[in-house]
């Protein structure tokens, strides 16, 4: 089956590092009093976008755009309903990742890590900080004991938790916000991924010690040449670590482009409302009233138009009577799916 | 502006005493607020910018002392008043938007009711005036009035938050305190709800506090800006000044460590090491540990006030000019 | 929330390091438990009971005569009349049939700590892992299970015990046995099912799937060891619960034991003493104190572990 696919996408750049393709997850909405026909909730709908090797992409959105599930499905903590994962998809033989099943699944695992939001709660509160870190390296039964410790220490300097002997047996409650932040970076990097989803993994800390800890996760991508998918809901924060953003709503990528590009010269009205809606740090600084009214709700059977006409300002009828728009071309590598950008 | 200040907080000290001794939450702040004014503290988590929202509203736990200060509401002080007392201030005259408050109404109650019930323990009104002046309330925030006979479940974030709001704004207050009021809301929502907050409280000629971690969120809802550190104000001045010329070392690096989505692209700043723990804070200035401008002074006294115009800071190696 | 005792930092040996960490968690905990005095109280009897039961057959071998002390079927010759009142040679008298309350008492503590014990232990493994499993695989897993678990609580617990004597028999470890599969897969496993649902929703555990770590990974080292201080305090129920059972069926002559606290009032009361408690205090007291007192110390013990276990649930 591999090699299908090998044949079907003979000439891919080999810098491509991971490639998703039409990937879904619905979910059956549960009934409840005031939902009583149980619905199909379309949770991703039909997304696709590449990360290139030391490129970090930027999943921006709203609560509720389907962002983290996007995140789960690349590391199949949760199973996608339809849609390709490909990792190395240059190579000859890339592996599908979407459906992998039992061993291939363990050992695929080494390669794509994730780093999770709340530092509190991402670390089991009875094992030692050498435990947690070492987890990945015993599932995986790469190496005895020593070893790990080596490796575990080795890691811990490398996350800046120096000496790493004075962290090595302390507990996750012992270590600040920021400190068990890096600890989560060390136990995602110890496996040597190529691959490493970020689920918001700066926003619960505080601002002086936010950018200690995303300039060191853009140091070890450089370093250890690892490809992002950085999802975080503040696109200033986007601004400073992604080469790349996507913009979601409601399942589907709106647009993307390179940061800089798309943060001056936003192409999708959603985008553009986004951005006109982040406070700036700036008193004098006065911005655009955000163009859009409403929140984003829930898409249980959404219908077969644009996911965004509801709240547009450009909707018109033709956006009504169309299916949702596809990605295209808006200018400079930039892709945005509207048909009125 | 030669009236009476709205609040007017001197000499601030509240600790909490715990098992291994006493948390210096709050330690000798001092401001004041006129009437229609928005003053923003900012600060990290556990500067004890919360704390002092509690403290105002005297809504503290049992382990919690006032040790010293005065909070003059109007004139009066209510730090020696008896909790009847306090209850006829509470939501009359100074009332608060909490942390987190869209998970603090009730679930099996209806949310009109839960406002009306508010009113009448404060204002002894009927019942029908109660109503109508839900309705109206809900006008001032953009709620649709149908909602009033809604449950909280039926209410988005966003909504929950605007009653929340409403609820607040129930009785007149002179002073809203706002904790957080949109961290837990996606950005777009927020606009709508920081917009509405300004504008209600211009109309209403009403003063707010506004606590956030959000330098960007208090930059433009503030008139007046306190930057706390540790448990005291550090720097306070308008807010314009407080962001263009900052004298303490620690605002200018939260400024610097800031990110924005416009404007040009500048490195981001970093600070090392941890805020200092508040049961044993170090001597001197509390920020001297972390700070890259500390000497040997700094360690060892409290550092005094500089003044620029009605922008001070606490601070031995001032910033700037 | 920074501990004071720094951690043993040179990672010498992997194991001492454990030793060493384990040893300082074990030091909190004891100065909370002692902070709790009640706890401090419970210790006390179980500690006087275990002294109890160690200094029987070290007695038996040295001072005290087998024909006249043996629990069982040792007689008074030196009584004129049976039962005969506390005297010097027999501290706490002797029963209808002749044989010296102390000394059943004594060899009796014994076999109460044995199925106490076991009870729980046996409790707690089946009690663990089912709401480990439950609550890790969700689904018919969990459905299957929980109405078993119904099933054994509306079990009456008493008049099962009743039924199997009758049918097969039944000894201590038999007792322990039948105690330890009603509570486990009963209401200790719904317990501790629902503790394991707040830790399965935790982000450590996707970080463990994440890494490649299986079910049984998962669930022995991130589930279990987040239930067992709860698992701990059901133990300490759970001795009670069996200690009392035992008392109660050995009461009715159900019990196929040697000796047991619950037999000898049985016994009492078979030869018709029961109702003359006033005149033959030291047939009853001696017995039916030590049931309520043991099973009460564990009660405390149990108490005053929650009070450990819980702020640090919190805190964590």
């Amino acid at each position: 089956m591999t090699l299908d696919i090998a044949k079907l996408v003979p000439s891919l750049d080999s810098r491509i590092l991971l490639k998703v393709e039409g990937l879904r997850k619905y979910y059956r909405a549960t009934a409840n009093r005031f939902r009583r026909n149980r619905g199909l909730i379309h949770a991703v709908d039909g997304i696709d976008f590449e990360v290139a090797k030391d490129e970090s992409l930027g999943l921006v959105g709203e609560s509720g755009c389907g962002k983290t599930t996007t995140g789960k499905l690349l590391v199949r903590l949760i199973d996608p309903t339809a849609g390709r994962i490909l990792l190395n998809p240059g190579q000859q033989q890339p592996t599908d990742i979407a459906t992998l099943k039992g061993k291939p699944l363990k050992a695929f695992r080494r390669k794509v890590q994730i780093i999770f939001q709340d530092p509190y709660e991402s670390m089991n509160p009875r094992r030692t900080i050498f435990d947690t870190v070492a987890e990945p390296l015993k599932v995986q039964k790469m190496g005895g004991t020593l070893e790990h410790l080596d490796r575990v220490s080795h890691m811990l300097e490398l996350v800046g938790l120096t000496p790493p002997s004075t962290f090595l047996f302390r507990y996750p409650h012992e270590l600040s916000g920021g400190q068990r932040q890096r600890v989560a970076i060390a136990r995602a990097l110890i496996v040597e991924p190529a691959f490493v989803v970020a689920d918001e993994p700066t926003s619960m800390l505080d601002v002086s010690i936010r950018t200690g800890v995303m300039r060191l996760m853009e140091e070890l991508a450089a370093r250890l040449g690892i490809g992002y998918l950085y999802i975080t809901h503040d696109l200033a924060v986007a601004r400073y670590v992604c080469d790349r953003i996507a913009v979601m709503y409601l399942g589907k990528i709106v647009e993307v482009g390179e940061t800089e590009e798309l943060l001056q010269r936003p192409k999708h009205p959603y985008t553009q409302a986004l951005l006109s809606a982040v406070p700036v740090p700036d008193p004098t600084f006065t911005r655009p009233p955000v163009r859009i009214k409403g929140g984003v709700s829930v898409p249980v059977d959404p219908p077969d138009q644009c996911r965004f006409y509801s709240r547009c300002p450009l909707a018109d009828d033709f956006c009504r009577d169309n299916p949702h728009p596809p990605l295209e071309d808006k200018g400079a590598g930039q892709l945005a799916a509207c048909y009125k950008a | 502006m030669s009236e009476r200040p709205v609040l007017a907080v001197e000499d601030l000290t509240m600790h909490y005493s715990i098992k291994a001794g006493a948390v210096r939450a709050v330690d000798g702040v001092t401001f004041s607020i006129e009437r229609g004014q928005a003053l923003g503290l900012v600060g990290e988590s556990g500067s004890g910018k919360s704390s002092i929202a509690m403290t105002l509203l005297r809504l503290l736990p049992d382990n919690a002392q006032i040790l010293r200060g005065k909070i003059l509401l109007d004139g009066v002080d209510i730090v020696p008043l008896s909790e009847e007392r306090m209850r006829e201030y509470r939501w009359n005259r100074i009332s608060m938007i909490f942390q987190a408050a869209m998970n603090s109404l009730n679930p099996v109650y209806k949310v009109g009711e839960q406002i009306i019930e508010a009113l009448e323990a404060h204002l002894e009104s009927a019942r029908e005036e109660s109503i109508e002046r839900v309705r109206r309330l809900y006008d001032v925030v953009n709620l649709d009035p149908g909602l009033i006979v809604r449950y909280p479940h039926e209410y988005s974030g966003g909504m929950r938050q605007r009653a929340i709001i409403a609820m607040a704004l129930a009785c007149e207050p002179d002073l809203i305190i706002a904790d957080e009021p949109t961290t837990a809301l996606d950005v777009i929502v927020q606009d709508h709800i920081l917009r509405e907050m300004r504008s209600i409280q211009a109309e209403l000629d009403m003063s707010m506090i506004y606590i956030s971690h959000d330098m960007a969120v208090i930059a433009e809802v503030s008139d007046v800006v306190g930057v706390m550190y540790a448990g005291k104000i550090v720097e306070l001045g308008g807010t314009a000044d407080v962001f263009h010329s900052p004298i303490h070392p620690y605002t200018r690096s939260l400024m610097s460590a800031f990110p924005s989505v416009t404007g040009k692209k500048r490195e981001l700043g970093t600070l090392t090491g941890e805020p200092p723990n508040l049961l044993d804070p170090p001597e001197g200035c509390r920020f001297h540990p972390r700070c890259p401008y500390a000497t040997d002074v700094c360690s060892n006294q409290e550092p005094p006030k500089v003044r620029r115009g009605n922008h001070w800071a606490a601070c031995w190696n001032p910033q700037g000019e | 929330m920074a501990v004071s005792d720094s951690p043993p930092t040179a990672p010498r040996s992997l194991w001492a390091v454990r030793a060493a960490l384990a040893a300082r968690s074990f030091k909190q905990s004891w100065s909370m438990f002692r902070g709790t005095r009640i706890g401090i109280i419970g210790l006390a009897i179980i500690l006087f009971y275990l002294l109890l039961a160690a200094a029987h057959p070290i007695l038996m071998n040295t001072v005290w005569d087998e024909k006249i002390y043996d629990p069982v079927v040792g007689y008074a010759f030196d009584e004129t009349r049976q039962p005969a009142p506390p005297s010097w040679s027999h501290p706490l008298g002797t029963d209808p049939l002749g044989r010296d309350v102390l000394s059943q008492l004594m060899y009796s503590a014994r076999s109460e700590f044995m199925l106490g014990l076991l009870a729980a232990l046996i409790t707690v493994s089946i009690g663990t892992t089912v709401g480990a499993v439950a609550a890790y695989f969700g689904g018919v897993v969990d459905t299957v299970l929980m109405r078993l678990a119904d099933i054994m609580i509306m079990l009456p617990g008493i008049s099962v015990l009743i039924v199997l004597s009758a049918l097969i028999g039944v000894e201590h470890f038999e007792l322990a046995l039948i105690i330890g599969i009603l509570s486990g897969f009963g209401g200790t496993g719904v317990v501790l099912k629902s503790q394991a649902l707040s830790v399965v929703v935790k982000p450590y555990i996707e970080a463990a799937r994440a890494a490649g770590g299986g079910p049984v990974h998962i669930i022995f080292v991130h589930i279990v060891p987040n239930l067992l201080p709860l698992s701990f305090l059901y133990m300490m129920f759970t001795v009670t619960g069996a200690i009392f059972s035992e008392a109660v069926l050995s009461f009715l002559g159900l019990l196929n034991v040697r000796m047991s606290w619950g037999l000898m009032i049985h016994t009492t009361e078979s030869a018709g003493y029961l109702l003359q408690v006033g005149e033959y205090w030291w047939l009853i007291f001696p017995a039916s104190l030590s049931i309520t007192l043991l099973c009460s110390s564990f009660y405390l013990v149990g108490r005053s572990l929650d009070e450990v276990v819980n702020p640090r649930l919190r805190r964590s």
